[in-house]
């Protein structure tokens, strides 16, 4: 007989209110419906009320944990639109403090998974070598998460060669420490009993139902926006992390991988980093339509934006990876036991926050 | 950057989309836009990290065919545009309703212009 048991809003592991309601059979889930609505704020209407430099403010609180991402996006929209070229330092900082964020994303997601399958151990020693990364944003742009370093036009702040030098020692320092927790991930019995073959999304399956990021990469998908080289990404050597398995453990070994990538792009970039202005002057008002996309911790993010040469925007729509990644969390439960919901929930990085804007 | 949308109409829509699918295109999202007496339905794909995009427009109150049949992964946006613009999709394969983030009392498409007035003060918006 088939039972339907709610899991979340509230429940122990997630850390964002998702509800699914789970048909279940036994302990054996046959199908997972969604519930969304909890946290959704209408950001996206405040362009109606906003200004072009306001909605900088506005979009980086979409999510505070990729704010920076969504601030980056949305000025590369607005600088589409006017025809702005942003001078090359501003968008090597802008893909600095990006991979800064992705690192301290990866962290903070790596550790609430630990926590999930109950290893606090390892889930403190996640935090802990996020902190480092906290500690480098706090000092060079005066916050912890949302850090607005981004406006129309460049950057807010710049970076200074006494605190480069220090990021590029943070970076060791967390290099080292990932290597220390490495093994742990690799070898260790309840990771992999947690993780492997839980929750599997094949390639076919998470091409077909429009997976982003790590999610779309640990079905083995080579899809990584970075590859279009917007930004400073065109600057520098790049290929997408990748792992074939499609399951719980593929998607968590793409973030952990994703995290020394992150290491190698900023030491490239503070290696190339050009002397010369943050930012130009704005002036008008934009005009036309433009999509502008990039990559976030948890995969492909896309704005799409009209402007009329008002002094507010005409529309504002934004489509967060995590929006993108509930269809194939929905087809990936069925078949799984209960116990495994709350890892398999947690493995697609859920942020409901972005999802419902 | 130059963003050009094929212009289709509802019958061609299904077709044009099933056609995108069997050519390996990835289904990005949906962007919708309020025309004032219609709305821009905007379909985005990808392949090859190229994308490209469609655009049907519809009256305010018309129904638009679903292509949640062909791509499962558009129900979710196609339930989003139900409750913030109230557009109805023909065939979709879960439809909440218009109430996928809103609460039944909410009588109003939010996304739709929306005015702010002050009804307490003389003259000031609020």
């Amino acid at each position: 007989m088939a039972t339907i048991v709610p899991f979340g809003p509230q429940h122990p592991v997630l850390p964002e209110p998702l509800h699914l309601k789970l048909v279940l059979e036994d302990e054996i889930v046959k199908q997972a419906l969604p519930t969304l609505g909890y946290v959704h704020r209408g950001l996206e209407t405040l362009a109606s009320i906003k200004d072009i430099n306001q909605m900088v403010q506005v979009v980086e609180r979409v999510c505070g944990i990729c704010s920076c991402i969504h601030a980056h996006n949305y000025c590369m929209c607005i600088e589409g639109l006017m025809g702005i070229e942003v001078p090359q330092r501003a968008d090597f900082l802008r893909v600095i403090w990006s991979e800064m964020h992705r690192m301290h994303s990866h962290l903070l997601w790596f550790g609430l998974l630990a926590d999930a399958f109950g290893m606090e151990s390892l889930f403190m020693h996640a935090w802990r070598i996020r902190e480092k990364i906290m500690d480098v944003m706090e000092a060079t742009a005066g916050n912890r998460v949302i850090i607005s370093i981004n406006k129309v036009g460049g950057v807010r702040r710049d970076l200074s060669q006494d605190q480069l030098k220090w990021i590029l020692k943070v970076l060791g320092e967390v290099e080292e420490e990932l290597d220390k927790i490495k093994p742990v991930l690799t070898n260790d019995y309840t990771v992999k009993k947690r993780t492997v073959g839980k929750g599997v999304l094949t390639y076919q399956q998470a091409y077909e139902l429009g997976a982003a990021g790590p999610q779309l990469r640990g079905s083995g998908v080579v899809q990584d926006v970075r590859m279009t080289g917007y930004g400073a990404y065109k600057y520098i050597d790049f290929a997408p992390v990748t792992e074939p398995d499609g399951d719980s453990w593929a998607r968590t070994m793409v973030r952990f991988r994703e995290l020394y990538q992150s290491i190698d792009i900023v030491r490239q970039l503070i290696g190339k980093l050009p002397e010369g202005e943050i930012a130009v002057k704005v002036k008008g008002k934009p005009s036309g339509e433009i999509v502008c996309r990039s990559e976030q911790p948890r995969g492909e993010l896309l704005y799409y934006v009209k402007a009329t040469g008002e002094n507010f925007l005409d529309r504002v729509r934004i489509r967060t990876p995590t929006f993108a990644n509930v269809p194939p969390l929905l087809a990936m439960l069925p078949g799984c036991e209960m116990a495994d919901v709350p890892v398999i929930a947690l493995s697609i990085d859920p942020c409901i926050s972005c999802t419902e804007r | 950057m130059a963003f050009e949308a094929k212009n289709i109409t509802k019958n061609q829509l299904v077709s044009e989309v099933q056609s995108l699918k069997n050519n390996g295109f990835r289904f990005v999202t949906m962007s919708c836009v309020d025309l004032g007496d219609s709305l821009d339905l905007l379909y985005h794909f990808e392949l090859n990290m190229q994308l490209t995009h469609l655009r049907l427009t519809v009256p305010k109150g018309d129904t638009a065919p679903s292509i949640s049949g062909v791509y499962f992964a558009a129900l979710l946006i196609e339930n989003e545009t139900k409750d913030h613009f109230g557009v109805n999709f023909d065939g979709l394969v879960l439809d909440f309703g218009g109430h996928l983030y809103l609460e039944e009392e909410v009588q109003k498409f939010p996304f739709c212009k929306v005015s702010v007035s002050d009804t307490k003060s003389e003259g000031g918006a609020l």
